[in-house]
């Protein structure tokens, strides 16, 4: 590989493995940019987002708190809003269809009324929280000095996704990456699964709280079941890989081993577990089997567990994440050399994620000049941010990461967002892209030096054509929406 | 593979000719009137695993009651109950405009349909559902995409900021989504324009987002689709699709049907999906206008769910599901294949409704007599090696 200059080094160090360079940080790296980047990677994890963050266990709390109020509410007689909207909107298409009337909606006394109105208060705060999260995260990401710290948080982040697709898991969401991820990411890869499949989060997403073994006492006396979808979106998607030749009966005696695997409700708070994970007895699932040929004796909890320590061990999954960190790092077609030598790191130590990080940063194949990464949405606006050396001070500026295509907190499927050029770069993608830059450039252009910030967030990746572009601008929004929108600033 | 690319390249360059904010094609509101016999064609992938047996509940069949528990959808004519299609099938009552549509000869039901090969992982089905193959992963491009080359001059256009794999594809094809429209002759899209000329990927990409919003302007003009509006959404894609211009195949994805648990019956999670469908229909049928007439419109899913409710009241991934045909061009007729019923002994792996149709045939039959792309052409080029899979008759 042809020889980088230390500038055009740094230049990468900060935009493909970093989150974008902010004003200096470019040179920061110069005279050494792997042992920059090197230096990011510590064994207590990525930085937490700073600010007066719930618990998982307070969220569900909370949540649990407003369903039962809202039960009793009912039970009142309180027409809650959307119900009262629901009976208005019945009426009026009633009214419209000759001959038939309907009945008023029950009017509210007072006091009902002050109580629909707690009630929808009880659940906006819940809800803020989630926002406030999402935008604790992205001034993280915009203001932080350990950027590619933080991007490899994102990427597991990504690769065990919690969606607010629920509300029950929307309220948990920013909880699961501070409570389960962030700590482990440079440790053994074995703990963070753990971590995952054991958070209230992940067991309320993927309806494994509720999942029970037919023939547990649960199962046979509360009519309660299996259900799979935790034990099948672990094997394909966080661990081996649904190309590993496991069978429909893997999946199914996979599901019955983690049946138990539960969270805690309000009847669980004598013993301290409301909102936590907990392990119920009760359902599981009794008895011995055999998964992906081997057999796990009549462990209860421990049954499961000792599945995931095989799982994680098992070289598909090495082989199948390696491939997808060095996707996420540095090309949607990755050369097979990166990808071996990130398995190879990372068989040889166990599943050492600081020692796999460190293979990435030492890998000759991830400082090939080409940027050949097209950013997601988030990573575009991130980097707009630490370009111009500011924070988002409010979760409306990130409101446009929905129209970009990436809902905060929202990705579409277990799978997670795509990390390939052809999910974003589409004509649609572009012009909100354009749109983003246009709005973000109207207010933040003025107060910066668009020629100046040009140089400090792209370094020796400016291209001289993209330079005078800049510098010709008729305006310094005009200016700073061009650079943010030109080739290599939507790259890295 | 070859693709005859360069003909659609040259009809790309008319299309989007007046770029650099100088737009000059889509002017006027009188160029606006459909083409007349210009076949349409709309493509929605419902991701997640669509429940068929809700869709569709074969309230007739002896087993179905049994199986559903809490889930099944009451028959008709009791409260909640389904709409009444013929002795085994209804309809889910969320659906009741695409009931109409059905009662009117514009509408139809595939109800156990399925992917050529047996897989119960999202993304495994999903991509085998588009890439137009019998196996997973075994090419980047879909089978829309495809037809299109073997189409040659047809226009394409998919929806949101993401296009689904069933219509990528080295033809190219746009996308658009609702939102904040771009002033004409944007100073910064000109400069990009330039900026991008040696860009493989951002340049085609934001020459065809400017037309876009070019045609947008012109089509929907000042009204705004509100987010969650599906009939509006479904309306302005139907103006897309009738401006001069305007594509004649579009592709799209719904998601949110992956119901594993409190999945309802006549009311609830898979209800309020549904009822969104149903929206959506009824706002393209209402937005074509004369233009329904010329225009099919097929929904399939990567598989359908189990045929017992689950231990947490819903369903989990199964095999074959309903797949839903709507249009002016359809021919009047019965369910499209055959009901395996849910007997003991029929179905898959005693866990699912087994398949009685292959998607593809559908899909062949619609491009074959819809859009009259010739036989060779759809066994080898759109769904390669599939010689011995028969396009459905009596479609259109």
């Amino acid at each position: 590989m042809a020889q980088n200059s230390a500038g055009l080094q740094a230049a990468i160090a900060a935009t493909r493995f970093g989150l974008g360079a902010k004003p200096g940080e470019i040179d920061a790296a110069t005279p050494d940019p792997k042992a920059w980047l090197i230096a990011q990677i510590r064994p207590t994890g990525a930085d937490q987002p700073q600010g007066q963050l719930p618990n998982s266990r307070d969220q569900l709390l909370a949540l649990a708190s407003y369903r039962q109020d809202r039960k009793e509410a009912k039970a009142d007689g309180v027409v809650l809003p959307k119900a009262a909207k629901r009976a208005a909107a019945a009426q009026t298409a009633m009214a419209d269809t000759p001959g038939m009337t309907a009945a008023a909606p029950p009017a509210m006394s007072p006091d009902a009324e002050r109580q629909a109105a707690m009630l929808k208060t009880e659940l906006k705060t819940v809800r803020d929280e989630a926002g406030d999260e999402f935008l604790a995260r992205a001034r993280l990401g915009a203001a932080t000095d350990a950027s590619f710290r933080e991007r490899w948080a994102l990427f597991w982040f990504n690769h065990f996704t919690v969606s607010a697709v629920k509300l029950e898991s929307a309220v948990v969401t920013g909880p699961f990456e501070r409570e389960a991820i962030r700590p482990r990411v440079f440790g053994r890869f074995e703990d963070l699964l753990v971590a995952s499949s054991t958070h209230p989060a992940m067991l309320l997403y993927l309806d494994q709280a509720r999942s029970a073994g037919p023939d547990s006492l649960g199962g046979r006396t509360r009519k309660l079941g299996l259900n799979e979808n935790l034990a099948r979106e672990i094997m394909e998607l966080h661990t081996v890989g649904a190309d590993a030749g496991y069978t429909q009966a893997d999946v199914t005696e996979f599901a019955r081993a983690l049946t138990g695997w539960s969270v805690g409700g309000p009847k669980d708070a004598v013993r301290g577990f409301d909102g936590r994970y907990l392990y119920r007895a009760a359902i599981h699932e009794p008895g011995g089997r055999e998964i992906m040929g081997r057999n796990y004796g009549d462990s209860g909890e421990a049954q499961a567990r000792a599945v995931l320590h095989d799982l994680a061990a098992d070289p598909r999954t090495a082989k199948r994440i390696s491939r997808k960190l060095a996707i996420h790092f540095v090309a949607d077609d990755p050369p097979q050399a990166l990808v071996d030598r990130l398995s190879n790191a990372w068989m040889k130590s166990g599943g050492q994620l600081d020692v796999v990080a460190r293979a990435l940063v030492e890998a000759p194949e991830a400082w090939d000049p080409d940027a050949r990464k097209f950013k997601t949405p988030y990573e575009l606006v991130v980097s707009g941010y630490r370009a111009c050396g500011v924070q988002p001070t409010k979760m409306q500026h990130l409101a446009i990461l929905t129209a970009l295509g990436q809902k905060p907190f929202s990705p579409p499927s277990p799978k997670g967002w795509s990390d390939e050029a052809a999910d974003w770069a589409t004509s649609d993608g572009v012009i909100k892209r354009l749109e983003w830059a246009k709005g973000f450039s109207a207010v933040v252009g003025p107060l910066v030096d668009p020629v100046a910030t040009a140089k400090s967030s792209l370094g020796a990746r400016l291209s001289d054509r993209t330079a005078t572009a800049v510098a010709r601008a008729e305006s310094r929004p005009e200016a700073l929406a061009l650079l943010l929108m030109s080739p290599e600033f939507q790259r890295r | 593979m070859t693709h005859p690319v360069k003909t659609f390249r040259m009809n790309r360059r008319a299309l989007l000719g007046g770029m650099a904010g100088v737009s000059v094609l889509f002017a006027g509101r009188a160029a606006l009137a459909s083409e007349s016999g210009r076949r349409k064609l709309v493509v929605i992938i419902a991701r997640g695993g669509l429940d068929g047996l809700s869709v569709s509940p074969p309230y007739g069949d002896p087993n179905y009651q049994a199986l559903r528990g809490a889930i099944a959808i009451p028959p008709p004519g009791a409260d909640g109950g389904a709409l009444k299609l013929d002795e085994t099938f209804g309809l889910h009552p969320a659906l009741s405009q695409i009931y109409a549509m059905t009662q009117s000869g514009e509408a139809r039901i595939a109800p156990a349909v399925a992917i050529p090969d047996r897989i119960r992982s999202h993304f495994e089905a999903q991509d085998m559902l588009e890439n137009g193959t019998a196996q997973v992963y075994a090419t980047s491009t879909g089978w829309l995409n495809r037809a299109l080359s073997a189409m040659g001059t047809r226009r394409a256009l998919s929806v949101g900021a993401q296009a689904p794999l069933v219509i990528r594809g080295p033809v190219e094809t746009a996308s658009w989504s609702p939102g904040p429209e771009l002033p004409q002759g944007d100073r910064v899209a000109g400069i990009l324009m330039d900026l991008y000329k040696d860009d493989p990927l951002l340049a085609p990409a934001l020459a065809s987002g400017l037309s876009n919003e070019a045609m947008a302007r012109d089509a929907i003009g000042a009204e705004t689709v509100k987010q969650n509006d599906v009939k509006a959404l479904g309306a302005a894609i139907s103006k897309f699709m009738v401006a001069h211009d305007g594509p004649d195949v579009v592709a799209l994805s719904l998601d949110g049907f992956d119901t594993h648990a409190s999945q309802g019956a006549s009311k609830g999670q898979l209800a309020n999906r549904l009822a969104y469908v149903d929206q959506l229909f009824a706002g393209l049928k209402g937005g074509l206008g004369p233009a329904w007439n010329d225009t099919a419109v097929v929904m399939a899913t990567e598989f359908g769910r189990t045929a017992r409710i689950n231990g947490t009241s819903g369903t989990d991934h199964g095999t074959a599901s309903t797949l839903l045909l709507a249009g002016g061009s359809l021919k009047r007729g019965g369910i499209v294949g055959d009901w395996p019923t849910l007997a003991d002994n029929r179905l898959f792996e005693n866990r699912d409704l087994a398949p009685t149709l292959e998607v593809r045939s559908v899909f062949k039959g619609l491009l074959r007599d819809h859009l009259g792309v010739e036989k060779a052409k759809l066994d080898t080029l759109v769904f390669p090696d599939s010689q011995s899979v028969a396009a459905s008759d009596g479609l259109i």
